[in-house]
């Protein structure tokens, strides 16, 4: 047998077996910690129903005594290893907890008000004439789609080709600095892109032009990085390998991206594409500045204001008539609508990315 | 069909490190050729040379020359694809796209180019392709199913086929059999030795009974010692590299004596 060099007393000796560690340990019974939560989080329902404290200090409170309760039962019972996972376990679990409550709250905040006005004609009617009750949002959803939809088929064509160039082609400097410019623009505060695309278009149309194009330039400018990043990310995820088995067949390189590499990142590149769609098709900033809002149908994005639907729920809150009520009910609904639109944009990307990702099984 | 390969004096770089040095060597058509060596010598770096598929590592270049026949692979005007059209590639880990299925993952090479065919010819090919390479038995009934589903062995055969059913004329294996069980490698060896009838292999393998038991030839790349560029020592008829090699390095790495 070896012997060790560094030390030379028997109780270091690293060829000896320590044994003696008992092989049982104490636990805390089954559910413990559920249980626990449950009863915290009843108790702090209770505080902010019944002695009237605010929501978020019964949820932060419960948060706090909850884990230093299950740490202390843990420590206790269970020792200090399992005790430091339970803490941990539980400032996760609280964590979540609590960064789903505004979630959950804007959810049923926008429900509770915005289901007054989701009918038939709101979903029918423009605002043409409306000072009062009824009218509707059809305009809006409409200037929503067409400019969304100009704004995805400006960028993604701009932000594939330029992923591409990164992955398979750039070298060097301009590939860095591509790289860097798209990463500054992710962080383009809207409303920027917005006065963008304004100066942009009154340079060519003079001052106080309003378009639908403009915000699809604008929402673009915005849409464009997002595109880039998603699509580089993807297109870095296939494997070199299969690069290298196409070259190996004599495929020229553009045939390879085209046949072999876009088509194995495509479920990710369609996933990306969706989610920049969801990103940007709430945006109320830029449309406000070009695009304007109108109260009549106009679906012609190279002639006029046109109406959206965040600037149709801005302007229904900010301008009510009289009485109120009327007004804040579309804005409610239009923002419900919007929530759903987006909602239905993500089933969407969950759906392509399950339908166009390459099969193992068959 | 099958050409002959004569290397000239090459050196491989990658940017300013020189990673091998000085090969000169022939290959002989319809032949097995294996080169054999311990990790990192350079093999796999000078069997990618071989079709220039060594290019396509940024900054790395090779210097010397290499002729097909008559041709020059490094010569000027000379289109890498067209090289690697008639020299095919199977890798060390099998790499079928996985977005195709197996029928066209074998009828890659011609629809990747645009080959204009007809539906039958490029039945013919694939079912001729599959036969050549031990698969057709095993995937005829589900040709329309993606190729990653099968197991390593036949994804591995798959990859032959690919490669077979451009017919090239010189066929390169880098490892191939590496990740594979006994069976799956049986079957590829057998495969090999059927191929080498119409066909220039040249083998890299680790498996020094891989070598003995296919190549005709063999060829023992070695290295001088850490950050030193790699080198052929000797290549010679296998049963000689084998049994009385000329180099004492070649004597010691075959017997198990190395390092």
């Amino acid at each position: 047998m070896p012997t060790p060099t560094t030390s030379k007393s028997p109780e270091s000796d690293l060829y000896t077996p320590l044994s003696g560690v008992p092989l049982t340990a104490g636990q805390l019974p089954r559910g413990a910690a559920p249980l626990t939560l449950l009863v915290v989080a009843l108790a702090a329902v209770g505080f902010w129903q019944f002695a009237d404290w605010s929501v978020a200090a019964c949820a932060v409170l419960g948060a706090l005594v909850y884990t230093l309760l299950i740490y202390t039962w843990s420590r206790i019972v269970e020792g200090s290893r399992k005790a430091t996972d339970r803490f941990v376990t539980a400032v996760v679990t609280c964590a979540f907890l609590l960064a789903l409550l505004p979630l959950v709250s804007v959810v049923v905040t926008v429900l509770s008000n915005g289901l007054a006005r989701f009918d038939t004609e709101f979903f029918s009617y423009s605002m043409r004439g409306i000072v009062g009750e009824g009218g509707g949002a059809y305009h809006a959803i409409m200037g929503t789609l067409i400019i969304t939809a100009l704004a995805t088929l400006i960028s993604v064509p701009v932000g594939l080709l330029t992923a591409i160039y990164l992955v398979e082609y750039g070298r060097g400097k301009l590939a860095k600095a591509i790289t860097f410019f798209v990463d500054v623009m992710t962080g383009i505060p809207s409303i920027v892109a917005g006065l963008f695309a304004y100066a942009l278009f009154a340079l060519i149309f003079g001052p106080g032009v309003r378009m639908g194009i403009m915000g699809a330039v604008a929402l673009s400018v915005l849409m464009i990085p997002v595109v880039v990043r998603s699509t580089e990310e993807m297109l870095k995820l296939v494997p070199n390998e299969l690069r290298e088995a196409s070259y190996a067949l004599a495929v020229p390189k553009w045939r390879t991206i085209t046949k072999v590499v876009l088509p194995t990142a495509l479920a990710g590149i369609a996933t990306g594409v969706t989610l920049a769609i969801a990103r940007v098709i709430g945006e109320t900033a830029p449309l406000l500045i070009t695009v304007g809002i109108t109260s009549s149908d106009n679906f012609n994005p190279f002639d006029g204001r046109m109406a959206t639907l965040s600037v149709f729920s801005y302007y229904e809150y900010v301008n009510p008539g009289v009485p109120p009520q009327f007004s804040l009910d579309r804005a409610w609904a239009a923002a419900l609508t919007l929530i759903i639109i987006v909602m239905v944009l993500n089933l969407i990307a969950r759906l392509i990315s399950r339908l166009f990702a390459p099969k193992t099984r068959g | 069909m099958a050409k002959r390969i004569e290397v000239k004096d090459l050196d491989i770089y990658y940017d300013k490190f020189l990673a091998v040095q000085g090969v000169s060597m022939t290959i002989q058509p319809r032949s097995v050729t294996a080169l054999i060596g311990p990790s990192g010598c350079g093999k796999s770096t000078f069997l990618r040379t071989l079709n220039r598929m060594h290019e396509l590592v940024p900054n790395a270049r090779v210097d010397g020359k290499i002729f097909m026949d008559d041709d020059d692979l490094y010569g000027p005007g000379v289109d890498p694809v067209n090289v690697r059209r008639q020299i095919g590639m199977v890798f060390q880990r099998p790499n079928p796209f996985p977005t195709m299925s197996i029928y066209d993952n074998v009828a890659a090479g011609l629809k990747l180019n645009n080959k204009r065919m007809r539906r039958s010819e490029m039945d013919d090919v694939v079912e001729r392709a599959l036969r050549s390479a031990n698969l057709w038995e095993e995937v005829k009934d589900r040709l329309g199913k993606p190729g990653s589903g099968l197991s390593g062995g036949q994804q591995q055969r798959l990859c032959i086929a690919r490669a077979i059913a451009v017919q090239p004329d010189v066929l390169l294996m880098d490892e191939p059999c590496s990740a594979l069980d006994p069976i799956s490698t049986q079957a590829i060896e057998d495969l090999m030795l059927e191929l080498k009838e119409k066909y220039t292999i040249v083998i890299v393998t680790h498996n020094m009974q891989q070598a003995a038991r296919v190549s005709d030839m063999t060829g023992f790349f070695n290295l001088q010692g850490v950050g030193k560029p790699g080198e052929l020592v000797e290549i010679d008829e296998t049963t000689k590299i084998f049994s009385t090699p000329s180099k004492k390095a070649t004597e010691d790495y075959i017997s198990g004596r190395f390092g």
